[in-house]
């Protein structure tokens, strides 16, 4: 039993040729191993599983949280930014145009704070056992997940109760969904390794996520922003995101065409940055952390 | 000859002395950088240090292999490359085969999750297959006898209770190679009794095994062939035999040659005037079965630290840790102005009784000669106590302290028994 395995042969993978690893000292910039993540894919899942798991048993109500957050967030909104402060909505009932920005924003700043803090938080498993580091940041970002289609069931409810009918443009809302998830992995990719080799990132962290929320169309529309400077604010992916959102659930507004493909185009940038950094971390990050 | 699976060759790795202790803070670079840009294009000179220097070693399919060592020698950091933790900062290896490490016993266990949930991703963290976990599950349970408490957050569980279930969800852990670093000197006595036994069975298997300990009846009874680490390099490399003999009797000579008094755990300036320890035994009571570093009886005990003074002490400060298992330290003291002569001295503690539960125990010592630090010594070998055990007789409801205690009953009249209740208020 136990060691010698409950099959016949003594080593399992006999059948099979054993793999060969090289151990040599850390050289060039970029060495990713697709292969590899994809051998530790059930790893992967189950960091998902462990964070969705440990979220809804600790905070003592759960899922109620989940929906209430977000929700609570747009009655503040509504009141505050809608009925005292008359901001446009583009036409739409405020609490359908705060919630459409709210469930993605939301999503997004929990996956990035969750990849800042996931190398750090498992310092002990990275200095005891390894595993493509990669599959943390990963982890964060998928298991944000959860919430959101949670939030999203929400949102379709609270549209659909304001009369609204998604079209066709509701197709885009996977691609903006992807589009989200790939700013909070880029960014977080940086971030993370930046928290491992500074510890003092945290502390920075929800300076960052307010600045971020008010250069994103959360409580305002983007028309908002003055003609002159929407290139620059077109480079904030989640302007694109968040105008995507709002558009594609109630047909209303313009599509987001270009302001999507230059979003993609620095999320791109941002994301292959992300993993050359995090990369140079990783070799060194048991050492660090 | 079985194929070769391990081949490494001259290993090195360098450290930066406080990396380690002390992580960088963003806005000290950030001033330093406002203050001086040009300063961060020069490279900071840092004091380094290697932890292990040029070491090569082949190891074959189906060996078990031993790494000793004292405290720092470069085992864990031996280990840690081999298992790709760490990267080296010298040399290269190639490794045939799957790695399975176990430097810790319950790695990624979550103190909120369920007997049964950890066994998941602690088991896929240490690399099995969630179909692998799924298929031994049970025996897994079995083995850890939890079979009424897996579903039950281990954050209730008892520190025996997990170290129970953390080492099984490990001993199933079939890799090609094994990595293993001194977890089986958790737990209680008869609880590495039982580790053990699952040890021996991973060698009979036919599994390549690299094991680091610091027991060196463990090393003798599991491993064919031993390396020594000193200072971060191989020292000897032969079969278990020769090579701990050697070790034990380098560590226990009466005069330590200089050369290795520098050695990992001892710092300071490598001057023929240090004075140092050179040893360590029970005094009393006198141990009839040999071996002077084993407490069998609960009475009185002495312990003995033998100290060498080339030149005369004066001002001389002693600090004295004892550890257990675990290295939570359990006890200290402080003696300071220490008079000596040069010679060779005996340092007497004296204690009623040590009231530790069986089990493997470890003094420590820094000596302070004025101002700078003479010696830093860690006891070898271990201090093993197998006195009877005072306690509960399940291990996991015993606790650090084996004390005696008298247990009676009396009648107690009601009123007096309320009345005395009332004085506490």
């Amino acid at each position: 039993m136990a060691f010698l395995g409950t099959s016949t042969a003594p080593l399992e993978h006999s059948a099979v040729p054993s793999p060969l690893f090289h151990i040599a000292p850390q050289r060039g910039w970029l060495e990713l191993r697709p292969r590899e993540l994809w051998d530790y894919r059930e790893l992967l899942y189950f960091f998902v599983w462990r964070d969705v798991k440990i979220r809804y048993k600790q905070t003592f109500i759960g899922v109620a949280w989940v929906v209430l957050q977000p929700l609570m967030t747009m009655a503040v909104f509504t009141l505050f930014f809608g009925h005292l402060a008359r901001l446009p909505s583009q036409g739409l009932p405020y609490p359908v145009f705060y919630f459409a920005a709210l469930v993605p924003w939301t999503y997004f700043s929990t996956a990035l704070l969750g990849a800042t803090s996931i190398v750090v938080e498992n310092q002990r498993v990275i200095t005891k056992v390894y595993f493509p580091r990669l599959i943390l940041p990963i982890s964060a970002v998928l298991s944000g997940l959860v919430d959101f289609s949670i939030g999203f069931l929400i949102l379709v409810g609270v549209t659909l109760a304001y009369g609204l009918r998604p079209g066709f443009a509701a197709l885009y809302l996977p691609f903006l969904l992807l589009l989200a998830l790939a700013t909070a992995l880029g960014v977080g990719l940086w971030l993370s390794a930046l928290n491992a080799l500074y510890r003092d990132v945290r502390y920075v962290m929800p300076f960052l996520m307010q600045f971020w929320m008010f250069a994103s169309p959360v409580a305002y529309p983007a028309s908002l922003v003055p003609q002159r400077w929407r290139w620059l604010y077109g480079l904030n992916p989640m302007t694109g995101v968040i105008e995507g959102f709002r558009w594609a659930l109630t047909g209303q507004g313009s599509p987001p065409g270009v302001l999507l493909l230059a979003s993609s185009a620095v999320v791109l940038l941002v994301l292959a940055g992300g993993l050359l950094f995090f990369q140079r971390m990783e070799g060194t990050v048991a050492d660090l952390v | 000859m079985n194929r070769v699976v391990i081949h490494a060759e001259q290993l090195s790795k360098r450290y930066r002395i406080g990396q380690i202790e002390r992580p960088l803070q963003l806005r000290e670079v950030l001033t330093r950088a406002l203050r001086s840009p040009l300063a961060l294009l020069r490279p900071v000179p840092r004091e380094t240090f290697w932890a292990l220097k040029d070491v090569s070693l082949e190891v074959r399919e189906g060996e078990v292999l031993g790494l000793i060592g004292r405290n720092g020698s470069g085992k864990t950091t031996l280990l840690k490359i081999l298992s790709r933790i760490t990267r080296p900062t010298a040399g290269r290896a190639e490794i045939r085969g799957h790695v399975g490490s176990l430097l810790e016993v319950g790695t990624g266990f979550h103190p909120d999750l369920t007997g049964r949930e950890n066994t998941y991703l602690s088991g896929a963290i240490l690399g099995m297959r969630k179909q692998e976990i799924a298929r031994k599950f049970d025996e897994i349970v079995a083995f850890a006898e939890l079979e009424k408490f897996i579903d039950t957050p281990v954050k209730h569980y008892s520190s025996g209770m997990y170290v129970r279930l953390a080492f099984a969800v490990a001993a199933h852990l079939e890799p090609e190679i094994l990595l293993v670093d001194e977890v089986l000197a958790v737990g209680d006595i008869k609880f590495q009794k039982k580790c053990l036994g699952k040890m021996g069975d991973v060698a009979r298997a036919g599994r390549t095994v690299v094991l680091v300990s610091h027991q060196l009846n463990q090393i003798r009874r599991l491993c064919h062939r031993s390396l020594w680490l000193d200072d971060g390099s191989l020292r000897r490399d032969g079969s278990t035999a020769e090579v701990v003999s050697a070790y034990e009797s380098a560590m226990t000579a009466p005069d330590v040659p200089a050369s290795h008094g520098e050695a990992a755990g001892r710092i300071g300036p490598a001057s023929s005037r240090t004075v140092r320890i050179v040893r360590w035994e029970i005094a009393e009571p006198v141990a009839s079965d040999a071996s002077p570093h084993t407490l069998a009886t609960l009475g009185p005990v002495t312990i003995r630290l033998v100290l060498d003074a080339p030149a005369p002490l004066r001002h001389g400060q002693l600090e004295l840790f004892l550890y257990n298992a675990e290295h939570v330290l359990l006890w200290s003291r402080q003696i300071s102005g220490l008079h000596l002569d040069s010679g060779r001295h005996s340092l007497l503690l004296r204690f009623p009784f040590l009231p530790l539960r069986p089990g493997s125990y470890d003094w420590s010592a820094t000596l302070w000669d004025d101002e700078f630090r003479s010696d830093r010594w860690d006891s070898f070998p271990s201090m093993l106590v197998a006195t009877e055990s005072l306690q509960h007789p399940l291990d996991e409801l015993s606790g650090p302290l084996n004390l005696p205690c008298e247990f009676s009953v009396s009648p107690t009249p009601l009123i007096a028994a309320s009345l005395r209740g009332n004085e506490l208020f």
